[in-house]
């Protein structure tokens, strides 16, 4: 490897953002394909009732509708997209029963999409209503109506597991701190809606999908099963989406639906969920779930054990969401020397919608409820905030560090974090100015939050959810570099990874590294399915630092076979060459040199030329998996290594509390970040802040507020509150850089680590802000009307009650 | 059943005679009869501005403007400030500031930063970020978009000296 670093670290501009900038971007919805047919889809009203009949004639009958399929006639076309074998399956169209409203059970195709609306609002379903199914802790009653009969329970999933002596731990503790937690349910909402084109060949049963969903290669198998065409007939082709947040992992439904339909009419269909759609099934909501929690210290505020226990309010079927709890045990112990854990997951069906994955995916569930019990152990304790967070603090000499689930923590200096991040805000000047503005009856919040930023999953992580004596184990990467005749290089992407992160910008910038190649003579492309290499893509907040590993993997083939063939073309011994970047120079001799536009040319025209048997051309795959990782014990009792890459932040948000009407605002925010070595400050940066953006609309605005009949009451964004540039501050972000021991050039992700840390540090700030008053935050989000509701509940403030 | 209209709009500075259904949807013009693909559907009721075009100047939300409602009327998108050598100078601030990420939102931000430049030349920080509080976007919590419209302007008005 060549020994300068060129490229790292540079705040270069983005590679993806001159198509974007210019409306060229190629989202789903701008792909156009001759005789295409437009998908539209009649929902559920009901949040729980049986279908009795489908009366769909009228629409049928409608000019230009070309086809509509109900839930019985798609369950002829297709499999189940999850859980096939079980009695919760989950159905693209509805089949007999309704679950949550915003369900689909009819879809239509025809010759534009306002013709599709016109024919379902044709359709007459008759329903009979059954008692919905609403609060997690009642649906779990044994007399609770069932959601799926077949399961005997509205309880799909209950388990406590324990990491180390956790008896013990609690036995010997001077102080308990116990507390209930709730955090309602959110979601990526992204401004793309999930989209697909699905174009079905009956002459050669080949189906092509189009789509910004991300189906990873090693899901296609279970999708091909679904769709019933054998793998090797389905091509999904990668198409840019505009924001996932995790939302597009594994969309099946609307590729799924657009798929039948095609299958059965032998035309390209076209489905773009609306927003009510991507608001109400959008595959997956976030987090949803109401937990107790118990945090064992000794007098001197050293914490010793850690307990959860959670009941998810899940929603209507087993979708990939118990698996947040796979991402917060990870890092459940925090940056904390705590020795055991007690993590118990009741996961418990309902009317709504199912859960899967939103930026943090459970994670930052995990960092909010442990940082909000570290806030309540220094006020119970009387020690300070700041202290008893230092105070506990795994040590810098103490890396990589095993925490009790089994999970590798690989480096950190959380002591540094703390510190720059008190030293940008200035924190006692701070504390100053809250007082004085205090005596002016303005109540002011400094909130700190110290929280642990997993990236780089492992399929392991899955493990906990089944005794199962194995299952999948491997999350790889695969990058592709070819180097074309004129020393040029296109750099392939094996999965549809364009979510809003910067893969392409990635990927170019760690091959001009590697291969000392000006980032102008670099293109990215990603490979359809049907020639894509093992690939996860985004997710995790893993894909940069594989990318690094597979980049390196390539690159190093890539060197290997141009020296050998430079050592041919100057008549010397391979040993006595070097890479000089974007060539080959004789050691010593620098004059004797082989530029990779030589090389390559060779490569590709010159068999003469050749070491004799050498394969022609210059390219190179590498498919790079997780750099460490380790089994999990038979009995669970260690999961092992499965999320091994972690940062470590620190959030400062200061706030105004209106005590009037509940109303939250920034006065500053600093944020103080390690994430390894960084690529990219500036995307880095940017992904930070967003997150923060999102982070903060979690802890005050966002949520999807199902009634007590199971009628959701936020189905559009006049209801469901994203934030606007008026709600976020401007953020002050300052970086250090501990490097990863295992990755690439020391690179950790932190896609997600914005979100994961702020609703934690937002918190804090508004109970300082309402220290007068006593309360404190313990429900996401903290809305004006739960403020109000705690501020009215403590009655009078107390006056001198500060910090 | 949906009889059509003749409409005539001047698109980014070419003139379109269309038949359309009165139900169509602005938004669905520009897309579809036109193949403005920079205008994006975002939560198709005037919320979010992902749709937001310029109307004789003015930024209006296509998502719930009628396509007879823009007959007559001159409507300018981003695709009228692409492809340009040099680059257009708000479109090179976006680059420069990575002020997106995934950027659907972004060719809406860039006509509304545009309506806002040209009304406001020299503003603050302060009035960028309330001038861009009218659209949203769910990757970049906005910072580097304000950091972009006042890179804009910077270079719009280097533009205007150089002449």
């Amino acid at each position: 490897m060549p020994e300068q670093s060129s490229w790292i670290g540079r705040s270069m501009r983005r590679v993806e953002d001159p198509k974007l900038i210019s409306g060229r971007a190629g989202y789903i919805d701008d792909v156009g394909v001759p005789r295409l047919l437009h998908v539209a889809v009649l929902h559920s009203p009901h949040p729980h009732a049986l279908i009795k009949s489908i009366d769909v004639s009228a629409a049928r009958a409608l000019p230009g509708v070309a086809a509509v399929i109900t839930g019985a006639e798609a369950a002829e076309l297709c499999e189940p997209i999850t859980q096939p074998d079980e009695p919760n399956a989950w159905r693209c169209l509805a089949v007999d029963k309704v679950r949550y409203v915003g369900e689909a059970v009819v879809a239509v195709a025809a010759e534009s999409r306002y013709v599709a609306e016109d024919a379902c609002g044709l359709i007459s379903v008759v329903y009979e209503e059954l008692p919905p199914v609403v609060d997690a802790g009642e649906a779990a009653s044994p007399s609770a109506p069932l959601l799926h009969e077949g399961l005997g329970s509205n309880v799909i999933y209950n388990r406590a597991f324990k990491f180390g002596p956790v008896d013990s731990t609690f036995a010997k503790a001077d102080s308990i701190i116990t507390d209930e937690l709730r955090w309602h349910r959110m979601g990526g909402q992204p401004l793309e809606t999930v989209g697909a084109i699905a174009s079905y060949d009956p002459s050669t049963g080949q189906l092509t999908i189009q789509t910004n969903s991300r189906i990873v290669p090693h899901l296609k198998a279970d999708f091909a099963r679904a769709l019933k065409v054998p793998s090797h007939k389905l091509d999904i082709q990668p198409v840019p989406a505009g924001g996932s947040f995790g939302s597009k992992h594994f969309a099946a439904r609307v590729p799924t639906i657009a798929a039948i339909m095609s299958k059965a009419l032998g035309r390209p269909v076209k489905y773009i969920e609306d927003r009510l759609e991507n608001i109400s099934t959008c595959d997956h909501h976030g987090t949803d779930c109401a937990d107790h929690l118990e945090l064992a210290l000794s007098s001197d505020g050293t914490m010793l054990g850690f307990k959860r226990h959670s009941t998810d309010d899940y929603g209507a079927y087993l979708f990939n969401g118990v698996a947040s709890h796979a991402n917060a045990m990870s890092q459940s112990t925090g940056p904390y020397r705590i020795e055991s854990l007690e993590y118990g997951i009741r996961a418990v069906l309902t009317n709504k919608c199912q859960q899967g994955s939103y930026r943090g995916f459970g994670a930052e569930v995990g960092n909010w409820m442990l940082e909000r019990m570290v806030d309540l152990a220094a006020k119970r304790l009387g020690v300070d905030r700041v202290e008893i967070r230092r105070k506990n603090f795994i040590q810098s000499d103490q890396f990589p560090y095993k925490m009790p689930v089994g999970n590798l923590y690989d480096s950190g200096d959380y002591v540094a974090v703390l510190d720059k991040a008190l030293e940008i805000a200035g924190y006692d000047a701070l504390i100053k100015e809250q007082k004085r503005l205090r005596a002016e009856g303005r109540y002011i919040g400094i909130g700190i939050a110290t929280c642990q930023l997993r990236s780089v999953p492992n399929s392991t992580e899955h493990w906990f959810l089944t005794d199962a004596a194995e299952g999948p184990s491997m999350l790889p990467e695969s990058v592709t570099i070819n180097v074309d005749v004129a020393g040029n290089i296109i750099v392939t992407l094996h999965v549809n990874s364009f979510w809003g992160t910067s893969p392409e910008t990635m990927a170019v910038q760690m091959v001009a590294e590697e291969l000392g190649v000006e980032p102008s003579r670099i293109t990215v492309v990603y490979a359809d399915s049907s020639q894509s290499l093992p690939a996860i893509g985004p997710g995790g907040s893993r894909l940069t630092a594989m990318l690094g590993g597979a980049v390196g993997g390539a690159s190093t083939k890539i060197r290997v076979k141009a020296m050998q063939i430079a050592a041919e073309l100057l008549e010397v011994a391979s040993d006595d060459l070097e890479w000089t970047g974007d060539g080959v120079r004789v050691k010593g001799s620098p004059s004797r040199q082989k530029s990779l536009q030589e090389i390559a040319q060779t490569a590709y025209i010159f068999r003469h030329k050749l070491p004799p048997g050498m394969e022609a051309g210059l390219q190179a795959s590498f498919a790079y998996d997780l750099p460490i990782m380790t089994m999990p014990a038979a009995d669970r009792s260690d999961m092992g290594v499965f999320y091994p890459i972690v940062g470590h932040a620190c959030h400062i948000p200061v706030v105004e509390v209106d005590v009037k009407t509940g109303g939250v605002k920034f006065l500053s925010y600093f944020v103080v970040q390690d994430s390894g070595t960084m690529v990219n400050p500036r995307s880095l940066e940017g992904q930070v802040i967003g997150g923060i953006a999102q982070g903060i609309a979690s802890a005050l605005l966002e949520e999807y507020v199902y009634d007590h009949d199971g009628q959701l009451r936020t189905t559009s964004y006049l209801d469901y509150l994203l934030p606007t540039a008026a709600e976020v501050p401007d953020i002050t972000v300052a970086f250090l850089e501990t490097p990863s021991p295992f990755t690439w050039h020391g690179v950790k992700g932190a896609g997600e680590s914005g979100r994961m840390a702020a609703p934690a540090a937002v918190a804090s700030a508004i109970d300082d802000a309402l220290a007068p008053w006593g309360v404190r935050v313990r429900e996401m989000p903290a809305t004006p009307e739960r403020l109000l509701t705690l501020i009215g509940a403590a009655g009078k403030p107390e006056v001198t009650g500060v910090g | 059943m949906n009889p059509l209209h003749g409409i005539s709009v001047i698109a980014n500075g070419a003139t379109f005679e269309r038949e359309v259904p009165a139900r169509k949807l602005l938004l669905d013009f520009l897309r579809e009869d036109l193949g403005l693909l920079s205008v994006h559907a975002g939560c198709e009721h005037g919320v979010c501005g992902t749709c937001t075009v310029l109307m004789n100047g003015q930024s209006i939300r296509s998502c719930i403007t009628l396509a007879v409602q823009a007959n007559g009327s001159e409507i300018t998108t981003v695709e009228s400030l692409a492809g340009r050598t040099p680059m257009h100078p708000l479109l090179e601030a976006f680059w420069e500031k990575q002020a997106l990420q995934c950027g659907y939102c972004t060719p809406a931000m860039i006509m509304r930063a545009h309506e806002f430049l040209s009304e406001n030349p020299h503003p603050s920080r302060e009035e960028a970020r309330d001038a861009i509080s009218s659209n949203l976007c769910r990757c970049t919590g906005y910072q580097f978009i304000v950091d972009a419209v006042m890179d804009a302007a910077d270079r719009l008005e280097r533009a205007a000296e150089v002449g």
